[in-house]
């Protein structure tokens, strides 16, 4: 007899995947014009959410950001933006994810470059 | 990093009881006057990347000048999101060991693998297993009574062949392009002494595993790492000088190698690489006779990265990978924001397309 022993695709992936065939951001609520709007950004989590919040709050036209993880049930994050001068929300967010991706990008260069430099003490680990 | 006076905004307070200015204030609108708006050029004359040390089984960096939602976006990828080649399926042909199918199947998901999880595809739930994202693993151990043991011998190594199931007796079976593949590192545990089960003669195991690519965050066992954490620079400045009579006193209240005293004039301070090593366990502050000569902090914007992997990837490959897990999950979104944008601007202009 052969026994599977299946553990394969936990709830939580399932439900991934199962978002992922949707929308990956969905408009929750918004003025007309976008320049105050919730985006909900599906199997994403504080990784994301974080660290888009703090690019989105370092652009001066925005008036406010924040993000919420509505339940822990759920693998998806809101986010909230509210914008000066009328200006568009969805905007603001895509200038911000490229903002983030040149900040990823610069980091790991300086890595890279770094140790290309040989300059950190090397040592043997035991096992 | 003591010698230079650091501009204070940068630390974090420690005192007694309590900490202050935590939250990083940084952003456009908060000093009058000042241009806190995100510019890349600033950023990257700011940013410090510096490998501290580094072994074949861990790394120390840090990364100077990003705020805390960066170093911690990347801590948590390294975590939950960089993947790995990790025992999913078990099928069991025979078990008569005394540990049961389902806890011996999770043992083997649980052993760390060799193989570097690029030369893999990841595996949907639909997906039928390919030699692109499957690897096939055996186990076949039978124990029996070893007819040549030592007389006497209460070892049961001596006195039994196989009497246990390691980590080493899981073989790998190529299958398709995989030979070819692999050629260079076979598939394997990365420690071979793992006890997976204890046989005693007649006890047998035979099963068949499928490895597959997968993430941290669906199962702990996918992990890349044992450890990646980050901590804050220790920065501490003396302000008053310490009297000579105290000045043992007073570097025994901090982690060795954090102190300097002048052995001719008795003088305390800081060593200019020793504050890392400092843990703040705030000993100093409970002397009333300190309390008043020391500030503690902590730097907001220097991070202390300790790595370790236990996987396939050199420990020194972690933070690439996290940058790049990073970097796609950005262009997924924006992909989607910019689908989102072209849709909403077609609503505006009323050019959706319905029948006449």
């Amino acid at each position: 007899m052969v026994l599977d022993f299946n553990n394969t695709w936990s709830l939580r992936s399932l439900v991934s995947i199962m978002t992922e065939a949707a929308e990956k951001i969905k408009l929750l609520r918004s003025s007309p014009d976008l320049s105050a709007a919730t985006y909900q950004i599906h199997d994403e989590s504080h990784t994301i959410g974080n660290s888009l919040r703090w690019m989105l709050m370092k652009n001066p036209k925005v008036e406010f950001c924040g993000y919420s993880v509505p339940h822990p049930s759920e693998n998806v994050i809101n986010v909230r933006i509210q914008m000066y001068d009328n200006l568009s929300s969805l905007d603001a967010l895509i200038t911000a994810l490229s903002d983030l991706d040149k900040l990823c990008e610069t980091v790991e260069d300086a890595y890279i470059k770094d140790l290309r430099e040989n300059k950190y003490e090397k040592w043997e680990e035991k096992r | 990093m003591s010698s230079q006076p650091l501009d204070p905004r940068r630390l974090v307070g420690v005192h007694a009881e309590r900490v202050t200015d935590v939250s990083s204030r940084d952003f456009p609108g908060h000093y009058p006057g000042e241009d806190h708006s995100w510019n890349l050029q600033r950023f990257k004359k700011n940013l410090k990347v510096k490998v501290q040390r580094l072994s074949n089984y861990s790394i120390e960096f840090d990364i100077i000048g990003v705020d805390a939602s960066i170093a911690n976006a990347f801590r948590r990828i390294m975590i939950a999101e960089v993947p790995t080649i990790c025992i999913e399926n078990v099928f069991a042909f025979n078990n008569t060991s005394v540990v049961v199918d389902e806890v011996l199947a999770h043992r083997f998901g649980l052993v760390p693998l060799n193989v570097d999880p690029s030369l893999m595809e990841m595996r949907g739930p639909d997906d039928p297993p390919t030699d692109r994202n499957t690897l096939v693993f055996e186990v076949d151990v039978t124990c029996q009574r070893n007819p040549k043991a030592p007389k006497g011998s209460t070892d049961p190594n001596e006195l039994y062949i196989n009497p246990e199931v390691l980590s080493s007796d899981i073989t790998w079976s190529p299958a398709g392009e995989q030979a070819e593949v692999f050629a260079d590192n076979a598939p394997a545990p990365t420690n071979p002494n793992i006890v997976l089960a204890k046989l005693r003669p007649g006890q047998e195991v035979h099963y068949q595993m499928h490895a597959v690519k997968g993430v941290g965050k669906d199962h702990a066992k996918f992990s890349p790492v044992a450890t990646a954490s980050y901590r804050l620079l220790p920065y501490i400045k003396i302000t008053k000088p310490i009297p000579t009579h105290l000045a043992e006193k007073f570097q025994k209240c901090f982690s060795p190698g954090v102190i300097k005293i002048n052995p001719q004039t008795q003088e305390v301070s800081v060593d200019e690489n020793g504050a890392r090593k400092d843990t703040v366990s705030r000993e100093v502050l409970r002397h009333p006779e300190f309390a008043d000569s020391v500030e503690l902090s902590r730097v907001r914007d220097y991070f202390l990265f300790n790595v370790e992997s236990e996987s396939a990837y050199r420990p020194e490959r972690l933070l690439p990978e996290a940058i790049k897990v990073m970097r796609e999950k950005l262009a997924i979104i924006k992909q989607a924001a910019e689908a989102l944008r072209e849709k909403s601007t077609l609503v505006d202009n009323d050019v959706v397309m319905t029948d006449v």
